[in-house]
């Protein structure tokens, strides 16, 4: 039975962590990360879980205590925001290419400078290419569900890779809403035990891991770890088959809300797919075929999947919460616009970097997006198609 | 979402505003509601304005930005009225909740001709005859539980009383005061 609850986002991060009690989490304070952590050293010292909680003195050690732990035969977790994941950079690479299934829960904040601590999303877009699966999620309620099915994910022995869930800073992580909980029992048996094929502390084989990997082997290895992430995406949706089974929610690549037969769509990720939805329902009672493509996995990257489900739309609009100044657009844009390139589709694409530095995104706003794509639609003309949302100048 | 309730608090950093707008949320969320309940993250210290929100509705909230257009406004600290814009997008079918001792004509002139309903507390006077001590937040809250009419007197106080047992369970002495405060404040809040 779900237990019905009210929870702000961190706080349902750190309960699914003491649901699924890894063997360590090491982690460092950063806002607004901070109170993962924190609730977390609180089930510890309350022997609620058996982890072992490393307190390091950066993000740097964290990581690498983590990449330890795993490397020894362990499940390790860890949580962090913004400049501490810069800080983790050198072994978020470390990680994913000793294939060592880490699960941290990142709550997007915007990397400095300069200072500031609300939300954007250029800390995930920062290692998009670091090969970790990255999922998002646009609630509490898909903070928790996410890091519940990470493990299954990421310690498939097709996968092995690390694995980030991202939540929006401030906006989903400190604030309370209704979400249903799963039983502790429940969790345990769904996650279940780690068993790793090969690990450090297996006295009966000896391994190096991580020796130097010289020209004739560091490119076949790169190349494995591209095969893992793209066999990553059928792991991720049998892993969604079975959570859906188990608890009624159904999750997949991403999310199509209204999109059947829309002719104007949005893609976006975390929260503002949530303000979307909302602008959506209130757009179709005036008539206007409004639509939404939420993103819930971005790496492995659903090129293919997604430009299936819109190529029947008149036009497209990308939100990117991280500008990538590149003079080309943003990272969710570029890559949506590409796979249209491969997969023959061709649907006018306009980009809005948006909602930088935690500037509040309305329904207005979203709405005006809507209205910009009524106009691109009707004429195909894309004007700028690198524009801003709620900029002021 | 025509059921949706949207609340916006103002008060200064320190005065459990943030807390009052928690607390509604749990109390909301007792009575089978999907709720709400987030602060505005700026600056903070202590004595500084602050604002944080409250989505109160029958049906699972998706949106997820500040609210611009509220229903009820609540106003913790009344020296706010004349350097906050507290009335900003109020509906006019709402209203808006005052701790004040201050005059109708000075509220009124300082509400920049707000047509809706305004309500007024003494949350002073009944945080220091319940508790002995300055904290406003336990009255306005069951202000502005009477004045939106989310919930019944009986439900709010019933489940007030079993949120404070939980959260005073060290401290069972203050339980009477703050439980009296809210009693108190039901009753007294009044429109001008």
């Amino acid at each position: 039975m779900s237990i019905r609850e009210r929870l702000s986002g961190n706080e349902a991060s750190a309960t699914a962590m003491k649901q699924i009690n890894p063997d360590v989490v090491a982690a460092f304070p950063i806002t607004p990360s901070t109170e993962i952590p924190q609730y977390f050293s609180t089930f510890v010292s309350n022997g609620t879980v058996d982890t072992e909680f490393v307190a390091v003195e950066s993000e740097h050690s964290a990581m690498s205590a983590c990449i330890g732990a795993e490397a020894a035969g362990s499940r390790a977790m860890t949580a962090t925001s913004a400049n501490g994941l810069s800080l983790m950079w050198e072994m978020i690479y470390i990680a994913s290419s000793l294939r060592l299934p880490i699960v941290m829960s990142l709550v997007n904040r915007a990397v400095s400078g300069p200072l500031n601590i609300h939300n954007d999303h250029s800390d995930a877009m920062g290692v998009r290419d670091a090969g970790w699966i990255m999922m998002f999620s646009e609630n509490n309620q898909e903070a928790y569900d996410n890091l519940l099915m990470a493990h299954r994910i990421a310690e498939h022995k097709d996968v092995m890779l690390p694995l980030m869930v991202c939540q929006d800073g401030f906006i989903t992580s400190h604030s309370i809403e209704n979400i249903m909980l799963e039983e502790d029992s429940e969790v345990k048996k769904f996650v279940g035990t780690y068993k790793p094929e090969h690990y450090l502390l297996n006295r009966n084989e000896p391994i190096a891991v991580g020796p130097l990997d010289v020209q004739p082997y560091l490119f076949e290895h790169k190349a494995q770890q591209a095969d893992a992430m793209r066999a990553s995406k059928q792991v991720i949706l049998d892993v969604a088959k079975d959570f859906e089974a188990w608890t009624g929610r159904k999750y997949g690549l991403f999310e199509e809300y209204k999109l059947d037969d829309a002719e104007l769509a949005i893609v976006c990720v975390n929260s503002t797919a949530g303000t979307t939805k909302f602008v959506v329902d209130k757009l179709r009672e005036q008539g206007v075929k409004a639509g939404l493509l939420k993103l819930r996995v971005y790496r492995p990257f659903p090129g293919e999947e997604i430009s299936k489900a819109l190529a029947h739309v008149k036009a497209v609009a990308v939100l990117d919460k991280s500008d990538s100044l590149n003079s080309a657009g943003g990272a969710i844009f570029t890559d949506i616009t590409s796979s249209f390139q491969v997969h023959k589709v061709n649907v006018p694409t306009i980009n809005y970097i948006y909602g930088i530095g935690g500037r509040d995104t309305k329904a207005d706003d979203i709405e005006s997006v809507y209205k910009d794509l009524e106009y691109v639609a009707k004429t195909g003309d894309l004007g700028i198609p690198y524009r801003y949302l709620g900029l002021r100048r | 979402m025509s059921n949706l309730i949207e609340i916006r608090w103002h008060g200064r950093g320190g005065q459990g505003a943030k807390t009052a707008s928690l607390l509604l949320a749990d109390a909301a969320f007792n009575t089978g509601k999907y709720i709400q309940g987030f602060p505005e993250y700026g600056p903070e210290r202590m004595g500084a304005p602050i604002t944080a929100y409250n989505r109160i509705s029958d049906e699972p909230i998706t949106i997820h930005s500040n609210i611009y257009e509220p229903d009820f406004v609540v106003v913790v600290d009344d020296t706010l009225l004349e350097s906050v814009d507290v009335t900003a997008g109020l509906k006019n079918t709402g209203a808006i909740v005052i701790n004040t001792t201050k005059s109708a004509d000075y509220l009124k002139s300082v509400l920049k001709g707000y047509s809706g309903e305004i309500y007024t507390i003494d949350a002073r006077k009944i945080s220091m005859e319940t508790l002995g001590k300055y904290f406003p937040n336990t009255p306005m809250l069951a202000a502005i539980v009477k004045v939106s009419g989310i919930m019944s007197d009986e439900d709010f106080v019933k489940d007030m009383e079993g949120s404070f047992k939980h959260k005073f369970a060290k401290k069972p002495e203050v339980i009477d005061g703050n439980m009296k405060a809210i009693e108190l404040a039901l009753q007294e809040v009044k429109k001008i």
